[in-house]
C-alpha cells in the first residue's frame, strides 16, 4: 500500500487516472483503500430536473448511481437510496446556493457542488466541490490556457453542535494547465496537493460561515503555495539546469 | 468493486510495470521501479518488463553513464546504439557496454573502423563536437552532449549529403530536496550537398517534478528550425553552434516568460487570487443572505413569515 501510494506521489499527475487504474488491477485487495486515499479529477453529471451541472465523487454516490444536490434526486433513480435528514438538507441548499456565489466571485464560471450527511458521532460531513474548466474553449476569460482544469475537494467534519464547535477541514486541489504558441512552445504543469485545517469555532456564527471562512482560507492556501513554492520549485529546477545569466547578457543590447 | 475482477494474466501485468518504467520522471526511475517491484510481488514479471522498459526509459531520456577508464561519459541515445547494450562515445571512438536495469556502463571497447565515420565527415564531426562541447560546458552545469553521423557516415567527399544529429542532456536530481529535472536537446542537422546549405531541425524538452507533501510536474516542448551556409568544417561548427546557442537562449527566456505570465496571467484562468470583487467573500452576510432569500420567497408566495427552520438552525 505504501509502495502504491509512493508511486501516486511519483507517477505524472497529468496521468493520475491511468495511474490509479493500473494500481487498482494490480491491487484489487486493496481497491477501497486506494480509492479513499487517492484523488481523481471531477466527473460531472446534468440534473435531469433542470439541466443544471453536479459533480460526482464518493460522497453522493451509492452503488452505481448519483444523487444531485439540486434536484436531491439519483442519476440513475435508486430505490432505498440513502438521503441526509431534511433539516441537513436545507443546509445542504443553503450552501450549494451559497457556493455557487462564491465559484462566481473566485472562479467565473465553474461548477460547484455541496453534498452532506450525517456522521456517526451526532455531528455532519460536507464536502464542497469546484471543476472549472479555464481552457480557451472553456471558461477561460481571457483566453490564454490551450487546456486547463482545476478540481477542488473540501471535505469538511463538523463536530456535534456546542457553542464552539469543531472543524476538520482537508482540502485537495488538483490542477493542469497548458499554453501553446509557436514561439514558446507547449508549456504544461500539473500537479496535486492536500492539506489540513482544525479549527474550534462558535456555532453562534453559523456552520456556512464557518466552514465557508476556512475553506476560503485553505483554498487561497493552496493556490498560493503551488504558485509560489511548487511551481517556484520547478522553475528553480529549470534554472539550475540551464542558468540564465547567459540569456541575461544577450537580451541586453537589444532591450 | 473490484471483487468480480479476475486476476490479470502474466502479460497484462507486464504491460502495466512497463507503463509504469517508461513514464518515470526524469531521475526517478529507479525509486519507481522499486516501489512497482513491491506492488508487483512478481520478481519474474517485473525482471522481464525491466528487461524491455530501461532500454526504452534510458534512450528517451538521454542518460549520461561514466565509462570506467577514465574515458568520460556517455549518452545513451538511440544514435549511438550499436546493439541492445552497446553505445557509441564518438568523442572518444570507444563503445561503451551498458546494463540497462542498473544504469551502469560495464565496460568500453574501442570502436571498429566500420563503426566510425570516414576522414571526410569526421573533420566535420569533429570540428563541430568541438565548438559544442565549449557551448554545452557554459551553459549546462550538469550538461553532457554528443555529435554523431546518423547518415552518410561513409561519405569520403563533396557531392554527397550527409545528416548529423547533436544531443545535449542536462539532469539533476536532489532526491533529499524533492526535486529532480532534466533538460534535453536534440538537433537534426542535414548536409544538403546539391544547395550547401545546412537545414537544423531542433527539439528542446525540459522536465521539473518537485514532490515535498505533494506532486507537481514541469512538462515543456519545443521545436525550432532554422538553416545556414554550407562551409569548411570549422566555419560551419561555428555556424551551427551559434544557432544551436541562440534557440536554445530563446527557449530559455521564454520559458522564464511562460512562469512570469503564470502569477499574472495564466493562472488567473483557473482561480483568481482574490475575488472580483476584490475583497473576502461575505461569509459572515451568509445568515442574512439566507433569511433574505427565504423572505423573498416566501414573499413571492404570498407569506411573509421567516421560516421557523431558519430560526432554530442559525440562532
Amino acid at each position: 500500500m505504501e509502495a502504491a501510494l509512493g508511486l501516486m506521489r511519483r507517477m505524472p499527475p497529468r496521468h493520475s487516472e491511468t495511474t490509479l487504474s493500473a494500481l487498482l488491477s494490480l491491487l484489487p485487495g486493496h481497491s477501497s483503500d486506494l480509492l479513499s486515499q487517492v484523488d481523481l479529477p471531477l466527473q460531472v453529471l446534468s440534473d435531469v430536473d433542470n439541466g443544471k451541472k453536479f459533480i460526482l465523487c464518493e460522497y453522493n454516490r451509492d452503488a452505481d448511481s448519483y444523487r444531485s444536490p439540486w434536484s436531491n434526486k439519483y442519476h440513475p433513480p435508486l430505490e432505498d437510496a440513502p438521503y441526509p435528514s431534511s433539516k441537513l438538507r436545507q443546509l445542504e441548499i443553503e450552501a450549494n446556493d451559497i457556493f455557487t456565489v462564491y465559484c462566481e466571485q473566485y472562479y467565473e464560471g465553474g461548477i460547484s457542488s455541496v453534498y452532506m450527511w450525517e456522521d456517526d458521532n451526532e455531528g455532519f460531513v460536507a464536502c464542497f466541490l469546484v471543476k472549472k474548466d479555464g481552457s480557451k474553449t472553456g471558461q477561460g476569460r481571457r483566453g490564454y490556457l490551450e487546456e486547463g482544469t482545476w478540481d477542488a475537494i473540501h471535505v469538511i467534519e463538523v463536530g456535534p453542535d456546542e457553542e464552539v464547535t469543531r472543524y476538520c477541514l482537508t482540502s485537495t486541489v488538483m490542477l493542469s494547465l497548458t499554453t501553446d504558441d509557436v514561439s514558446s512552445g507547449t508549456f504544461s504543469l500539473s500537479g496535486s496537493i492536500r492539506r489540513q485545517m482544525n479549527m474550534n469555532l462558535p456555532v453562534a456564527d453559523g456552520h456556512l460561515s464557518n466552514m465557508g471562512k476556512m475553506i476560503e482560507e485553505l483554498e487561497g492556501k493552496l493556490r498560493n503555495s503551488l504558485d509560489q513554492v511548487y511551481f517556484g520549485k520547478t522553475r528553480e529546477m529549470v534554472c539550475t539546469l540551464r542558468p540564465s545569466n547567459e540569456v541575461v547578457q544577450m537580451r541586453l543590447p537589444t532591450s | 468493486m473490484a471483487e468480480e475482477e479476475t486476476e490479470l494474466s502474466d502479460e497484462q501485468k507486464k504491460g502495466i510495470a512497463k507503463w509504469f518504467i517508461i513514464n518515470a520522471p526524469a531521475g526517478e526511475i529507479q525509486y519507481v521501479a522499486k516501489d512497482l517491484k513491491s506492488v508487483l510481488k512478481d520478481d519474474d514479471v517485473y525482471n522481464e518488463a525491466a528487461a524491455v522498459a530501461f532500454p526504452i526509459y534510458n534512450k528517451s531520456h538521454l542518460i549520461s553513464l561514466k565509462m570506467p577508464g577514465g574515458y568520460g561519459d556517455v549518452l545513451v541515445t538511440s544514435y549511438g546504439e550499436l546493439q541492445d547494450n552497446e553505445y557509441l562515445d564518438p568523442k572518444t571512438a570507444q563503445v561503451a557496454i551498458v546494463d540497462h536495469v542498473k544504469q551502469v556502463c560495464k565496460g568500453v571497447r574501442p570502436a571498429t573502423d566500420e563503426e566510425l565515420p570516414s576522414p571526410y565527415i569526421e573533420e566535420y564531426r569533429y570540428a563541430l563536437e568541438a565548438e559544442l562541447l565549449k557551448y554545452a560546458a557554459e551553459a549546462y552545469p550538469k550538461g553532457s552532449c554528443s555529435v554523431y553521423c546518423t547518415n552518410g557516415k561513409d561519405v569520403e567527399g563533396p557531392g554527397s549529403d550527409f545528416e548529423f544529429v547533436v544531443v545535449i542532456s542536462a539532469a539533476r536530481n536532489s532526491p533529499h530536496n524533492f526535486c529532480n529535472g532534466s533538460w534535453r536537446t536534440i538537433w537534426n542537422i542535414v548536409f544538403r550537398d546539391d544547395i550547401q546549405i545546412l537545414e537544423l531541425k531542433g527539439k528542446c524538452q525540459v522536465g521539473a517534478h518537485y514532490f515535498e507533501e505533494g506532486n507537481v510536474q514541469l512538462d515543456a516542448k519545443r521545436d525550432c528550425r532554422d538553416s545556414t551556409m554550407f562551409q569548411g568544417p570549422d566555419e560551419t561548427a561555428t555556424a551551427v553552434v551559434y544557432l544551436i546557442r541562440r534557440h536554445e537562449n530563446e527557449y530559455m527566456a521564454s520559458l522564464e516568460g511562460s512562469y512570469l505570465d503564470l502569477s499574472d496571467n495564466t493562472f488567473k484562468e483557473l482561480r483568481r487570487k482574490l475575488p472580483v470583487t476584490r475583497t473576502l467573500f461575505p461569509w459572515h452576510n451568509t445568515m442574512q443572505f439566507s433569511l433574505k432569500r427565504e423572505i423573498r420567497k416566501n414573499s413571492e408566495s404570498g407569506s411573509c413569515a421567516i421560516s421557523e427552520r431558519h430560526k432554530s438552525q442559525f440562532p
